[in-house]
């Protein structure tokens, strides 16, 4: 009540006293606003045109993709492009590997590292899982060069020189990212669920797949989104450890159009398209968990 | 921060009185320890030592001490590649910077359609690098040339690609076009941090838009200008996609990266003379990770 009577002066005054200037001022920020959002909008054409560009030409035929103008609309609008793309890039056969090396990379990112964060967070005082936990880390640190081409050696003597062996991989240059995020997430979870669960006799291997892992799921959604992302758009290590060319993940493949198909625009960019969609869709349903797991990874 | 407040307990308990771990603990952890051991450390560790031989990569081969370093350090191959990706990785990172600072200033202004717009401008980074690098090598090698024609721009009327002086240009703006949404999202998060009553209060001394920016915004968001400095000059340091799908090193070797010229190592014999090269590669990798380290910890401590 005497907060109310409080406020009530100010808030009265202060329409009184901007009365006179507020119109104009008004449309001065709605000017600034529309004129931010207009530049806005022009800097994100950088972003629209070579998608508009990959769209169109995908969608033309051979005779007008090569005629020059890349900006033009289809006309007519041709499948033609995705048909040859479909056959030249065996379109099921390596949409399946790439997707088979993201969902195992996916999966097993999410269930090792959370597996780990577990166990680090709740032995945090013994040595062996806080050095672990700093030593899972380095890697971030590590760029793939360095490892490669002894990776390379190493997963053709032990037979994994194919997509699982990318997946392995993929999932171990994960790690220290997942590792961290779920650590940190981990952290913020008080114990005492956890001991009451115990109290009511779950074991530890209740307690984190019944309790941790569903309370672990947004952090799972970020972790699972960026190992997809990592994975499906990997060009360097499928290219060097995949030796069986029929087993070549989607973006790998691509490079054909380079050299033997290269004035069918419209074949390659229909591929191109094929090749990009699957992780574009996958962010339109997944925004909020990419945009929410880079910043945490930044600021933790 | 949360490092230094969890390792506090294990100082403060006793060590004669530690709890037993239970078993179940160590399954969770060490299968993975080990995998990871073997998939990555071990990987490193033969490349540092195979470094010090003559190997080809397989077979037989003895230890010639530092020879391929004393070799690598006065190759001129090498020192371009070095000069090449440093020098290409400080203009990206210093344009990616520039460029996601000043929109996501904007993005977080009050306007119009922003959950739209921040969602274009994050786009970029789910395109895988090499694809979207072959497109823009179509524009760069097709559209761009005809368009500087018609407007009579001679330097650029045959393909950037193709010049020696002008391709890394171009690696540099496919390249930051992917960089920008992380960099960007990072900056958002920073300036939302920032306290809106500390805008409230310049306001009512009466500073300017200009003002507000290098006063309150820059110096408050400089934590999070380290991270994306430092966190960009890694990542563009290994640059290797958008060349192959650009350039493919060339024209010559004008745009040949480190990892480039290691990767080209494999095939062409002196595989013990590029582990030496990612040996030193990785050596400046830690460096920047220590950069690293020190500058989040100024970060968190303030």
């Amino acid at each position: 009540m005497s907060i109310q009577t409080l406020r009530k002066p100010s808030t009265t005054a202060r329409p009184i006293g901007r009365g006179t200037s507020s119109r104009p001022r008004r449309n001065r920020t709605q000017f600034t606003r529309w004129a931010l959002t207009i530049v806005l909008a022009l800097c994100s054409l950088t972003v629209l045109v070579p998608l508009y560009v990959t769209v169109c030409m995908a969608f033309k035929t051979t005779g007008q993709a090569v005629d020059g103008n890349a900006f033009s609309l289809p006309g007519p609008w041709s499948l033609d492009g995705f048909v040859q793309a479909w056959t030249l890039t065996n379109f099921p056969r390596s949409f399946a590997v790439s997707v088979g090396v993201a969902a195992l990379s996916v999966a097993g990112t999410i269930i090792l590292s959370a597996l780990a964060a577990f166990a680090i967070s709740r032995n945090w005082d013994r040595r062996l899982f806080r050095y672990s936990f700093f030593y899972l880390l380095a890697a971030m640190f590590l760029p793939f060069p360095v490892v490669a081409l002894s990776q390379v050696s190493l997963s053709g003597m032990v037979h994994l020189d194919n997509p699982i062996g990318v997946a392995i991989l993929h999932i171990m240059f994960q790690l220290s990212f997942s590792v961290m995020l779920f650590t940190a997430f981990l952290r913020s979870i008080p114990t005492e669920l956890e001991e009451s669960a115990r109290i009511d006799g779950a074991s530890t291997g209740q307690v984190f797949w019944r309790l941790i892992f569903p309370l672990l799921a947004p952090m799972s959604a970020t972790v699972g989104i960026f190992a997809f992302l990592a994975s499906w758009n990997d060009y360097m290590m499928p290219a060097l450890i995949v030796s069986n060319p029929a087993l070549q993940t989607l973006p790998v493949l691509q490079q054909m159009f380079q050299t033997q198909f290269s004035n069918n625009y419209n074949v390659s960019f229909a591929s191109y398209l094929m090749a990009m969609a699957p992780s574009i869709i996958v962010y339109l349903f997944a925004q909020r968990w990419v945009m929410s797991g880079l910043t945490q990874g930044a600021i933790k | 921060m949360s490092l230094i407040r969890t390792s506090r307990p294990s100082r403060t308990s006793s060590p004669s009185r530690k709890r037993r771990v239970e078993p179940v603990f160590y399954a969770f952890l060490l299968p993975t320890v080990l995998a990871f051991t073997l998939a990555i450390t071990v990987p490193a560790l033969m490349g540092i030592t195979l470094s010090f031989t003559d190997s080809v990569g397989f077979g037989e081969f003895k230890f010639i001490g530092l020879t391929n370093y004393i070799a690598a350090f006065s190759d001129p191959a090498i020192l371009k590649a070095y000069g090449f990706t440093i020098g290409f990785a400080l203009v990206t990172v210093v344009l990616v910077n520039v460029v996601s600072f000043f929109l996501a200033l904007g993005l977080t202004e009050k306007i119009r359609a922003k959950v739209a717009l921040r969602a274009v401008f994050v786009l970029p980074m789910v395109i895988s690098g090499i694809v979207i690098a072959y497109v823009f090598n179509f524009l760069f090698s097709n559209s761009l040339p005809d368009f500087a024609t018609a407007i009579g721009l001679k330097p650029l009327e045959t393909s950037m690609l193709a010049n020696p002086d002008l391709a890394w240009l171009a690696l540099v703006l496919v390249t930051a076009w992917q960089a920008v949404p992380a960099t960007l999202l990072i900056y958002i998060a920073g300036i939302l941090s920032i306290p809106a009553d500390v805008y409230e209060a310049a306001a009512l001394d009466g500073a300017t838009a200009w003002r507000k920016l290098a006063s309150i915004t820059i110096p408050l968001a400089a934590g999070y200008i380290v991270i994306n400095v430092i966190m960009g000059f890694k990542g563009f340091m290994n640059a290797y996609d958008v060349i192959v799908g650009l350039t493919g090193g060339g024209p010559g070797t004008s745009t040949t990266s480190v990892a480039m010229s290691i990767f080209n190592g494999f095939g062409s014999g002196d595989y013990s003379y590029q582990m030496a090269n990612a040996t030193i590669f990785f050596l400046i990798a830690i460096v920047i990770a220590l950069l690293q380290l020190r500058a989040t910890h100024g970060k968190t401590t303030f």
